[in-house]
């Protein structure tokens, strides 16, 4: 058993602090129920969706329900399903089992180009036989609008990703972060329900990344139409989404806003999907506390009244310029990791010094789903 | 690379062109020559006598426009059905497409002589008149694989998100073929064309078994050249070199285009 040190007498939280901070109750299925945003109507909802391959499970029994206007993120590692449920909801891939609805409709059986949301794919899928403006107008071309009204979409469209001066280039005249704008700009042009992106900035360099962030969420505010993102990158779901869920082997993990997910996750495997995690065993029955490294301070001195703590020895240490990244190991091999920005500390740490791992229970979290 | 070596590896190129190279000047060449007699092989002196009727042998012009039809007719049915097989085995899952990847590729180590009687044997057994028809049939067959593996090559490097993203934007699957991938594929189309037209142009093995009564010009060249070497047949030969340099120059990749 590991030992953690009690400052004061209660040993335990009550339970009841957490309760209204979990996710909706389960259904009848025994998945994550729907969970709709107040107010917003539903744009795209899923409903208890299947997609095998073969014999493995790409996507099982999900249900989500994203209202308009929302960003939305689906967030999980490779292979977890995200990208099949995006093209189940372009129409690329048909359902086993469970329904699509957009906006209302029921349009599981209904193919990519009658469906009222557009895709802007990881790898950007430009026409390379088309300029910029004749890629951007595919969409209201396809629609048979009328050439003024197409000229002045593509046009507003241009405007709105900042990509107007180059309406003439071809897509290998353009770097890819531009690349990126006229993908963008092609989608949004059909005003479409939602707008689905497949790992949208996995093809840029880091600094791109961080400028291609900030101008997804400038237009998504500028346009007002709901986005879906797919990605794997945890720091772009936490900084974009309005509400994101965690999917792991198919199935939904999580919904909730990114400050819920990342304080208050049901499941070990949505607190480390969510950040770096120190999972505290919690008496018997295999619960889990999580405790976030930087609500963790490393001391000399044992917890104070009020606090809890216990000692460990430090095993590695990583300087990452406004902070400190400290592993250590405590009693039976149990791994923490503390993130400081206390340099005075950091200059007294050394690799095998033995510290007292502090911390304020009211920091904690108990997860509901206990380890595997 | 040493001083030498350098020289040697110039002369051996020269050399190496020059050898490749001289009969076709030389055809050129005698286009311009005014001939004494009925073999034009000894240089008289220059005319352009020969070129202001280019087309002045009847018989000569013929062979070649039917030539001409010919090669037209079989490039475009090969080009047909081997676009389709090469769609086939890119993009659905084809039962045994390795198999016939590999028949494929058959023909092109087939010795034409082979493919040349079983030819025969297969229209004299059916009963068909050697003819125009049997000669399209024949330079279609031996086409088919050029035509399939050269825009069987063209498919592998197209992007299939193309196709989705067009679908994605509302065009139908057909509206996405005619709109994103037939575009792209021009190249590679225009490619095939001109290598089964040239195949079928020159092919003669094939053509002599399978021609019947009709006269293309590989078959009329081979017969006329017993007879006489007229300088009308190398202001023809120069006509053929002038385009198939110009369809050659077409068909290139150009610099900032796909």
């Amino acid at each position: 058993m590991v030992d953690i040190q009690s400052g004061d007498t209660v040993a335990r939280e009550s339970p009841s602090s957490e309760a209204d901070l979990l996710t909706e109750p389960a259904t009848k299925n025994g998945t994550s129920a729907v969970h709709h945003r107040g107010g917003g109507s539903e744009v795209i909802g899923l409903r208890q969706v299947c997609r095998r391959f073969g014999e493995s499970a790409a996507v099982e029994d999900l249900s989500l329900s994203i209202a308009a206007g929302e960003f939305f993120s689906l967030l999980g590692p490779s292979g977890c399903g995200k990208t099949t449920t995006l093209r189940l909801i372009a129409g690329f891939e048909r359902p086993q089992a469970g329904r699509i609805l957009l906006q209302g409709r029921d349009l599981t059986e209904a193919p990519p180009h009658r469906r009222p949301v557009n895709l802007v794919f990881q790898n950007y899928a430009l026409f390379p036989h088309l300029s910029v403006w004749d890629n951007v107008a595919f969409g209201p071309r396809s629609q048979r609008l009328a050439e003024p009204e197409i000229r002045r979409r593509v046009g507003e469209t241009l405007e709105v990703v900042r990509m107007s001066d180059l309406a003439r280039r071809r897509p290998h005249q353009l770097s890819g972060g531009q690349q990126q704008r006229v993908a963008l700009a092609r989608a949004l042009v059909n005003a479409p329900a939602a707008l689905l992106l497949d790992e949208p900035l996995a093809a840029l360099d880091p600094d791109l990344r961080r400028t291609m962030r900030s101008e997804l969420k400038r237009i998504q505010r500028e346009v007002g139409i709901t986005f879906l993102l797919v990605t794997h990158d945890r720091e772009e779901a936490l900084s974009l989404s309005d509400r994101l869920a965690v999917l792991h082997q198919g199935r939904l993990e999580q919904v909730g806003s990114p400050r819920q997910l990342y304080d208050h996750p049901r499941s070990a495997v949505v607190a480390s999907f969510l950040g770096a995690a120190n999972l505290l065993p919690e008496g018997p029955g295999g619960r889990l506390r999580l405790l976030r490294p930087e609500r963790l301070r490393l001391s000399a001195n044992p917890p104070a009244a009020g606090e809890r703590g216990l000692k460990a020895r430090v095993r590695e240490l990583a300087f990452q310029g406004a902070t400190v990244e400290v592993r250590l190991c405590g009693a039976d091999d149990l791994p923490l990791i503390a993130i400081d920005t206390h340099a005075a500390l950091a200059d007294d740490l050394s690799i095998g010094a033995e510290l007292w791992c502090r911390w304020d229970p009211a920091d904690t979290h108990l997860l509901e789903v206990p380890a595997p | 690379m040493t001083r030498a070596g350098g020289w040697l590896l110039g002369i051996w190129s020269a050399l190496a062109y020059g050898l490749l190279y001289a009969p076709v000047v030389v055809t050129v060449l005698f286009s311009f020559n005014a001939p004494r007699g009925r073999f034009n092989l000894i240089w008289q002196g220059f005319t352009l006598e020969n070129w202001r009727h280019p087309l002045r042998d009847q018989a000569l012009t013929d062979a070649f426009l039917t030539s001409l039809g010919l090669s037209l007719a079989a490039a475009l049915l090969a080009l047909l059905l081997g676009g389709l097989m090469a769609l086939a085995l890119s993009r659905a899952r084809v039962r045994g497409g390795r198999s016939i990847e590999l028949l494929l590729a058959l023909p092109l180590t087939n010795p034409e002589i082979v493919v040349a009687t079983a030819l025969l044997n297969l229209f004299v057994g059916i009963d068909l008149p050697r003819g125009p028809l049997t000669l399209v049939l024949s330079h279609s067959l031996f086409c088919l694989s050029y035509a399939a593996l050269t825009l069987k090559a063209r498919l592998a490097g197209f992007d299939p998100t193309l196709e989705l993203a067009a679908q994605d934007l509302g065009a139908t699957p057909l509206a996405a073929f005619r709109r994103v991938t037939l575009p792209l594929l021009v190249p590679g189309l225009l490619a095939a064309t001109l290598l089964c037209f040239s195949l079928s142009f020159d092919d003669y093995v094939i053509s002599s078994f399978t021609a019947g009564e009709t006269v293309i010009l590989p078959l009329y060249l081979a017969g006329a050249f017993q007879r006489e070497i007229s300088p009308q047949i190398q202001v023809l030969s120069t006509l053929v070199l002038l385009v198939s340099v110009a369809a050659l120059l077409l068909a290139s990749p150009r610099k900032g285009r796909l």
